[in-house]
């Protein structure tokens, strides 16, 4: 068994025939299968980097009924650790990102990250929005730019991190062009690197891919997972897709609908790296697809008014 | 190459239609000038220097004029349309004013700051200020949220997020407001002018006609015109066009 699934009320329960080679950082690259650039990913540490305490949040519709969102989630990130949400469209996963950011208040309760409170925006937290917000008035370079710039680097250090991030998303030869000027994979790319150029300790990641061609995903899931590697971030990913989660995060956290909640908690000891078309990770997929099938269930009902 | 030939014949046609007017003496010639008695009067006003003089005048008090409305109503529009109070009492007030010719502000001015320059001034602020205000406070609801919140999450804050992020962002929604502005200063200016003597362009069209001199009231006019057109014309469009080229609005060419 490679995957298993816990209450969130218990402690996290590991198979035991698996957590060694999860946590045995040199083993958890494939044998022979990782590229050679690659390095010893970080061993994901036990300390917390971001913890949720009690978080709900409620806010008024057009029509003046309030609306809970999230109710009451605890949760909490290891620094270094690859944290994926899923859940049914209206379960609050993005406004939990938002949350986390800074960019929005919590109703109650509140977010740690490295046990000090989170008021407001800041650079050891980034969010790439799924529709990006890349500006499009900057050239790919000065969107890159623009966090290091605001967080007040010199010019000298600017010009070498974005020959560095730019490198990093292999978008060297397009530091010089306008956003719009890309194709989709590459913009999302450009965020990526606009993000990882501040140097945040948490990268939060809205649906990044959802709008995205399947090779592009692909490709992008193998960066994505490289970066993470060589840099040792904590990245805390949202999406829809449950193969994509298993694909990428150490641990996939399934969200009720509306409320947003936290149902289970997956911990995912496939050996890295995955890839998506694998029977281990279809197998997991299947899964937690499972349990999520309940809960779209309950949003279909509820947005359509029908059982499927 | 179709369409400026069309644009010659046009006005080839409009002259001559004048000369022939002017040559069949109609009207004595300070009523109906001739199309060259107006090209002497150009060139007279550039030789001696009366034209250069009122044009930089003009000049002077227009980027004086212009520049303080738009750094005024670019903070007023902001402040306008990121407040719901603000919206609708200030906003409202606004638009009613903004149907006032700027020219009504000159009475008030004149009995305020007396015959000078800062009288001039006020009517050309009042006469811009309100269309890039409304301008502003109307990017800043068009302007997609999210280069706002975008801003703020890697760092942006108070006026680093307004200059670098909130100012460009409203930009493609606030150009059609500034060059409105900028047309309305222009008239502003022209009328404040004619009204007292202050050297400007208004006060050379008022001169031409004291001296009962129509050639000059036309050739100043022109000159008018043509400045009008310059900026417009020039300056603003290819702001524009840049901007469109910048965020990919515009089609590939």
């Amino acid at each position: 068994m490679t995957l298993n699934a816990h209450n969130t009320a218990s402690e996290p329960v590991f198979s035991g025939e698996h957590r060694s080679t999860v946590r045995a950082s040199a083993a958890r690259w494939k044998n022979g299968a990782a590229p050679s650039v690659l390095p010893l990913p970080q061993p994901v540490s036990d300390v917390p980097k971001v913890s949720l305490h009690g978080i709900s949040l409620s806010y008024e519709t057009t029509n003046g009924n309030r609306l809970l969102a999230i109710d009451n989630i605890d949760l909490k990130v290891r620094a270094g650790e690859f944290l994926c949400i899923v859940g049914p469209s209206g379960c609050g996963k993005s406004t939990l990102l938002h949350l986390i950011a800074g960019l929005d208040k919590p109703t109650s309760g509140h977010v740690l990250v490295d046990d000090k409170v989170v008021e407001g925006t800041g650079t050891d937290r980034i969010l790439i929005f799924q529709e990006l917000g890349l500006f499009p008035w900057l050239k790919v370079g000065e969107n890159v730019e623009f966090g290091m710039k605001m967080k007040g680097l010199s010019k000298t250090e600017r010009e070498e991190k974005i020959r560095y991030y730019l490198r990093l998303v292999h978008l060297s030869q397009f530091k010089d062009s306008y956003t719009h000027q890309l194709s989709g994979g590459m913009r999302q790319r450009v965020a990526l690197a606009r993000a990882l150029a501040t140097e945040p300790d948490v990268l939060l990641m809205d649906e990044p891919f959802a709008a995205l061609d399947a090779q592009t995903r692909d490709l992008l899931h193998d960066e994505l997972e490289r970066i993470w590697a060589e840099t040792g971030r904590t990245i805390v990913f949202v999406t829809h897709n449950v193969r994509e989660a298993v694909r990428l995060g150490d641990r996939v956290v399934l969200f009720t609908f509306r409320p947003g909640r936290v149902k289970r908690e997956f911990q995912v000891d496939l050996p890295r790296p995955r890839q998506l078309e694998e029977v281990d990770v279809a197998r997991a997929a299947r899964e937690i697809l499972e349990h999520l099938r309940e809960e779209i269930n309950k949003s279909l009902e509820v947005e359509y008014g029908v059982w499927p | 190459m179709k369409h400026v030939a069309r644009q010659v014949i046009f006005y080839a046609a409009l002259i001559g239609i004048w000369a022939l007017l002017a040559k069949l003496k109609i009207w004595p010639p300070y009523i109906f000038p001739t199309p060259w008695g107006v090209v002497d009067a150009l060139l007279a006003g550039f030789k001696d220097h009366s034209f250069w003089i009122a044009i930089g005048v003009s000049m002077k008090r227009m980027m004086l004029g212009y520049g303080i409305s738009v750094a005024l109503g670019m903070v007023l529009g902001l402040g306008v349309g990121s407040n719901k109070f603000l919206e609708e009492t200030v906003g409202g007030l606004l638009v009613s004013l903004q149907s006032l010719p700027s020219i009504c502000w000159l009475p008030l001015a004149v009995l305020w700051f007396g015959l000078t320059e800062k009288a001039i001034l006020f009517v050309v602020v009042m006469g811009s200020l309100l269309s890039v205000t409304i301008a502003m406070e109307d990017g800043r609801k068009h302007m997609p949220k999210i280069y706002g919140m975008a801003g703020r999450n890697l760092g942006a804050r108070g006026f680093a997020l307004f200059w670098h992020v909130l100012l460009p962002a409203s930009l493609p929604y606030i150009i059609s407001g500034l060059k409105q502005g900028w047309a309305f200063a222009w008239r502003s200016l022209i009328s404040g002018e004619m009204i007292f003597v202050s050297l400007g362009l208004g006060q050379l069209l008022m001169m031409g006609r004291d001296l009962n001199d129509m050639s000059q009231v036309i050739a100043v006019m022109i000159l008018i015109i043509a400045i009008g057109y310059i900026v417009d014309g020039l300056v603003f469009k290819s702001v524009e066009r840049q901007l469109r080229n910048k965020w990919g609005l515009a089609p590939a060419t």
